[in-house]
């Protein structure tokens, strides 16, 4: 793949071994501003591995990672908070704190003023939809409101552009605890944001939902990439007869240009 | 808009520590009244009546020194609770406590001196080497990135109580006569051998602490999200987690080489203050320093006016109290009632 410098994030051959067993290899990929990419593939297939590398909780074993340019590893902390924000699959925060105040936590890496911060935890809130929970104690949410509440999180820490880079979003599983409704509200979020030239990349296990929303598709299967592509080219019968081991059907969306999926 | 008023707050626990502190020099063997004392306070040496030896070289030091030392436990408690992100985290129930006290407890047999001027740094630095080392110990053992495991942390604080009393035992075995009187009066020692030397040697770490509030605030709360959560929002854990053992191992294990362990005020103290204010390190550090200062300045008033004229360990009051109130967190925990996983 070429290397294009105006991706904000850019993987090449990555890969990961724990115990001289490869978990992951030969990841290439690239994000650029304003696109959303999904990663799919049934459980164990090296998602969160790759979400590990690319949140830099983990170091590869092979391959690089360029985060607007730079080496990842060449960005002290507080620069990447700037520029980068991360929603983990679960959060552990047991103290009660309002849902307002832990929203608010997202503006901790910049300087732009309480007033300001506070107006943009409003936009958050309104945006994903938690603005009547803003009085009530995290940890008396549901799993779903707290997912809620997280990604307001992260959208508060990259809401508006600075000059130090382009502005990253990792997501992983946001819609894992989430009703249907609410799936689709997250994801509409996630796309606006998207549009304000944001590079996203989200861990998904719904297919359908993966195929209405995201810009390409990157499929893992057994650490490796199966296939990479636009919905109409990643999501066909085969790949999902080889990769998920599921005999299904794959249709035009009756009311939206993308694959649908039945099984 | 947030957890009611918490610039109030402390405004009334600064007046309750005042209020608590005067009150306590007040009273005694020998009544002070109020107008007496604040005439011996403001002017030291208009006259020299008997109310200025009592005020100025007995109750005094002794008031300042459970401020001091209130205020370091009850911080150390609430910022080891932070970076343990559970509320049951006491720094005398993990052993933390317990290390310094094994720390000072050496550095006596070995040949200091429970008077810390004689001893010069090795009592309160060996304290601090005892208290760090347990924490780290503890964090290791009972901090994963999934969380903190709360059982292991308790069960490393029950072993390492255990073993911390072994280690004084052997100590006061062996050690030689003259020693071993500076141990029992150690271990014995209450407030009620305050000095103003003391005061001047818990009280900087004190302050070293109060100002570290300021460092370690902002992280603390990132740290109650998780810790790959904070590193997300641009703290540098390791940093953070190394500044908080430096500083409560500093502030606890001075304060044990001062006065012996004291328990359960870093656990009562910080869990009052969350219920009052919430769990915002910004309010809850400086909060629950003062909430601390003034509950030891009243348990000591408790603790040598009660019996008269015998005097209560102060942490067998301390104890008295708090042990109940963790026990009662505990079963909160088990119904699921109270936060920490």
């Amino acid at each position: 793949m070429e290397v294009n410098s105006a991706a904000v994030i850019a993987m090449e051959n990555l890969g990961y071994s724990m115990a001289k067993k490869p978990l992951l290899s030969g990841v290439s990929l690239e994000v650029n501003a304003g696109e959303c990419v999904a990663v799919i593939g049934p459980n164990g297939a090296g998602k969160s591995t790759l979400f590990r590398l690319l949140s830099g909780e983990w170091n590869s074993s092979e391959g690089n990672i360029k985060f607007n340019g730079r080496s990842l590893v060449d960005w002290p902390v507080e620069d990447l908070a700037r520029v980068r924000a991360v929603m983990p699959q679960s959060s552990s925060l047991s103290f009660p704190f309002y849902v307002e105040e832990v929203v608010l936590m997202g503006r901790m890496p910049h300087n732009t003023g309480r007033e300001q911060d506070l107006k943009i935890v409003q936009e958050v809130m309104a945006q994903c939809d938690v603005q009547h929970l803003s009085r009530r104690l995290y940890p008396s949410l549901s799993g779903g409101e707290r997912q809620r509440v997280q990604l307001a999180r992260v959208l508060a820490q990259i809401w508006q552009p600075v000059e130090t880079g382009k502005r990253l979003l990792l997501l992983d599983e946001p819609t894992s605890a989430l009703d249907l409704s609410h799936q689709i509200a997250l994801m509409q979020a996630v796309k606006q944001v998207c549009a304000a030239d944001v590079a996203v990349l989200v861990i998904v296990h719904d297919l359908n939902l993966a195929a209405r929303f995201a810009d390409r598709l990157m499929v893992l299967h057994q650490g490796k990439v199966a296939a990479q592509g636009t919905a109409e080219q990643v999501v066909q019968p085969e790949m999902i007869k080889q990769v998920f081991q599921v005999q299904a059907r794959v249709m035009k969306h009756p009311d939206y240009d993308c694959p649908l999926v039945v099984s | 808009m947030f957890h009611a008023h918490p610039k109030l707050l402390i405004a009334i626990l600064a007046a309750l520590m005042v209020v608590a502190g005067l009150y306590s020099i007040s009273s005694g063997t020998v009544n002070i009244p109020l107008a007496d004392l604040l005439r011996v306070l403001t002017q030291p040496d208009s006259s020299s009546g008997a109310y200025d030896l009592v005020v100025w070289k007995i109750r005094l030091p002794r008031v300042v020194l459970t401020i001091v030392v209130g205020a370091s436990l009850a911080l150390s408690g609430a910022m080891v609770q932070g970076l343990f992100r559970n509320p049951l985290a006491d720094p005398s129930l993990i052993g933390v406590s317990g290390g310094a006290a094994v720390g000072a407890a050496v550095a006596i047999v070995l040949g200091g001196s429970w008077q810390l001027v004689e001893a010069s740094w090795a009592v309160p630095f060996m304290a601090f080497v005892g208290g760090a080392s347990v924490t780290l110990l503890v964090y290791r053992l009972g901090v994963s990135p999934m969380g903190t495991s709360v059982a292991t942390m308790l069960l490393a604080g029950v072993a390492i109580n255990a073993m911390t009393s072994a280690c004084i035992s052997y100590l006061a075995t062996v050690a030689e006569d003259v020693r071993l009187r500076n141990l029992v009066f150690w271990l014995m020692g209450s407030f009620n051998v305050s000095s103003w030397q003391k005061v001047v040697w818990v009280a900087p770490f004190t302050v070293f602490a109060l100002l570290m509030i300021f460092k370690v605030w902002k992280g603390l709360n990132a740290l109650l999200l998780g810790e790959s959560e904070a590193r997300h929002l641009g703290i540098e854990v390791e940093k953070l987690r190394l500044w908080v053992v430096i500083t409560s191992a500093l502030a606890v294990g001075v304060s044990v080489a001062a006065v012996g362990v004291v328990g359960f005020v870093g656990l009562v103290v910080p869990h009052v203050i969350r219920l009052l204010i919430g769990p915002d390190h910004r309010w809850l550090l400086p909060a629950s320093a003062l909430l601390g200062a003034a509950l030891l300045c009243v348990a000591d008033l408790a603790a040598r006016t009660w019996l008269e004229p015998k005097e209560l360990p102060i942490g067998v009051l301390t104890a008295v109290l708090g042990a109940p109130f963790f026990l009662f967190l505990v079963s909160q925990r088990r119904r699921g009632q109270l936060y920490g996983s």
